[in-house]
């Protein structure tokens, strides 16, 4: 599984209700089912990877997660997670907002722009930067969103949620092994990984 | 449905099966219909494939759609033309493995294929039930269903399933016996038909009572109505194709010609082809039976009957869990319809998986062999088998 994954998992309590939006192949789903016995459910746009997820054994809606996530009544899940995504939402705060809703807590990550290499490629060569966490051109890409370590935690303030921990890892995008960034993480993480909670 | 119903290509198969019947509510205890009138002595035509466990939890009963029957899979005799209308589905390693569950499929009342319906006799008069058979409804039909599972005694379903008209009576199974229910696949079906639904059935219906030969419904001892109820059967598969099969399966392609006619035979492939499957349909199905069956779809208003216009407030009666499946282009019971089912069943908190099937066949999708179709099926009937052990 995934390195940023396995910290998530790791934050999870055994036997909570876990949504998880975007789920893809359901890796992190199944991987709490069976090691932290949740209740999980997952949204997943992509027809292909939602019957993956089905055929093993996964309950999982086939949809957009900014529509599904409003159907459901409040406080029905212990953590919504959103892991990787948050850099292609249209409405970031409403999209957040709906998440603490449903949820008690929320689990974001994303991919860090502040990163050194990003900064030194735009620096450097004055293109737009291309990394392997977001390795797409300006023109092709389904990331409409940039986001920083800083940036985002400005923003949950702002929305009036609370951090509640708070990781920057090094690893690449698909990859098992990774390591916590602790000096320096916004400017040295790849990812940053956000346990947010409802006000106070 | 029966144009898709194909042999094995790999020769798995449940094997020879038997249409076994069951009859009850013999007066004076008939059954009492929703719409108040009395149905006595009823007899259900079902067959079963696979072994009732000890505990018997492994029980999975399939809801036939329109001009369905109690034959789902295998054959009855080692020559028969065809297997049963889901072979494709139910058998040894199949989606619906029957090496693993019990399985039930049973005709519905109403019908021609076995079950009590307007072609059985009345034990009152001794003819023919014809337009004195009651009208019955998707709850009427999962009644008698019902009588059915207490008989074989069963007490725990562990998945109701069935497609269309089918998929109505999963979901009244599972607003009626909430607590005998324990998972649900409704496939490419609604809460009620639209408009464009009922319009199709309703042209359908007239094609037979505008038959001569239809005689109100008298005709069991003369003509049938072949050529009304044909037009009838028409209708349907143009609503089950899509503009796309068509496209794909006929085009504008001539049937064995060259050129046009110029008279009114059947020119195009299309043509020949429904004239084809109308013609196939009059020599298995009753016309009153089609009658009364899709006035049974179109009363069918599950918001309404249980509640009072609200899905939600419906499907909160309910504590199945669910596998929702739609097909992109099935224009007789589109997706949206199963959205808004997915939508009131995850405001009630149910758990509800929902897939949208990329599939160009319109609303037979759902009879075709896909691999996709079964994988889904088979993990999701994994999934709830595994959680009721432990």
């Amino acid at each position: 599984m995934r390195y940023d994954l396995q910290i998530i998992a790791s934050w999870i309590e055994p036997g909570s209700r876990v949504l998880d939006l975007g789920c893809g192949a359901g890796d992190l789903l199944k991987f709490l089912i069976t090691h932290k016995q949740v209740t999980g459910s997952g949204i997943e746009h992509d027809e292909d990877k939602v019957a993956e997820c089905i055929a093993k054994g996964l309950s999982v809606l086939q949809g957009d997660i900014n529509d599904e996530v409003l159907d459901y009544p409040d406080s029905t899940f212990d953590y919504v997670i959103l892991s990787q995504t948050l850099q292609q939402v249209y409405e970031p705060d409403t999209l957040i907002r709906s998440m603490m809703r449903i949820g008690k807590r929320g689990i974001v990550s994303f991919p860090n722009f502040s990163h050194w290499g990003i900064r030194l490629q735009l620096l450097l060569s004055g293109y737009a930067p291309i990394s392997r966490q977001l390795p797409y051109e300006w023109y092709d890409t389904p990331n409409i969103r940039v986001i920083t370590i800083k940036d985002f935690r400005k923003f949950t303030h702002g929305v009036g949620f609370t951090i509640l921990k708070e990781v920057a890892i090094n690893t690449q995008s698909e990859n098992r092994f990774g390591k916590v960034i602790k000096f320096l993480p916004n400017l040295r993480a790849t990812y940053g990984i956000f346990l947010i909670g409802n006000g106070n | 449905m029966s144009e898709y119903i194909e042999h094995d290509k790999d020769k798995i198969s449940v094997g020879i099966v038997e249409k076994k019947f069951y009859t009850f509510a013999e007066p004076p205890t008939e059954l009492v219909l929703e719409s108040g009138a009395k149905l006595g002595p009823i007899t259900i035509a079902y067959e079963t494939y696979g072994t009732l466990n000890q505990d018997k939890s492994n029980v999975v009963l399939i809801l036939h759609a329109l001009s369905g029957d109690s034959h789902a899979a295998g054959y009855y005799k080692s020559d028969d033309e065809k297997p049963g209308w889901w072979d494709n589905m139910v058998g040894p390693g199949k989606g619906i493995d029957t090496n693993k569950y019990f399985v039930v499929c049973s005709n519905i009342i109403g019908s021609c294929m076995g079950s009590t319906g307007p072609c059985t006799i009345n034990p009152k008069t001794v003819l023919p039930y014809a337009l004195d058979f009651p009208v019955v409804t998707i709850g009427d039909m999962v009644k008698a269903q019902k009588a059915l599972m207490d008989h074989l005694g069963i007490r725990k379903i562990l998945s109701v399933t069935g497609g269309s008209i089918g998929g109505m009576q999963v979901l009244e199974w599972c607003v009626r016996y909430p607590d005998m229910v324990v998972s649900a696949i409704p496939l490419a079906t609604t809460t009620k038909h639209s408009a464009l639904a009922i319009a199709f059935n309703e042209v359908a219906r007239q094609a037979i009572m505008a038959d001569p030969k239809w005689n109100r419904g008298n005709y069991y001892f003369g003509e049938k109505p072949d050529l009304g109820l044909a037009v009838a059967r028409m209708i349907g598969h143009i609503t089950y194709l899509s503009d796309e099969s068509m496209r794909l399966k006929f085009g504008r392609r001539l049937q064995d010609k060259s050129d046009f006619s110029f008279n009114f035979d059947a020119d195009f492939q299309v043509e020949s082809y429904l004239r084809y499957q109308g013609k196939k349909f009059v020599d298995r199905f009753d016309a009153n039976s089609f009658l009364y069956i899709t006035k049974a779809g179109d009363y069918y208003d599950f918001e309404k009957l249980h509640g009072d216009g609200s899905a939600v407030k419906g499907f909160s009666h309910m504590k199945a869990k669910f596998l929702v499946v739609s097909f992109t282009s099935d224009w007789l019971y589109p997706t949206y319809q199963s959205r808004e089912m997915v939508k009131a069943m995850k405001k009630n908190g149910l758990d509800v998986s929902f897939c949208e099937i990329e599939a160009e066949w319109g609303h037979d999708a759902f009879l075709i062999s896909s691999e996709r179709l079964t994988a889904l099926i088979r993990g999701f009937l994994d999934r709830v088998y595994n959680e009721i052990q432990t």
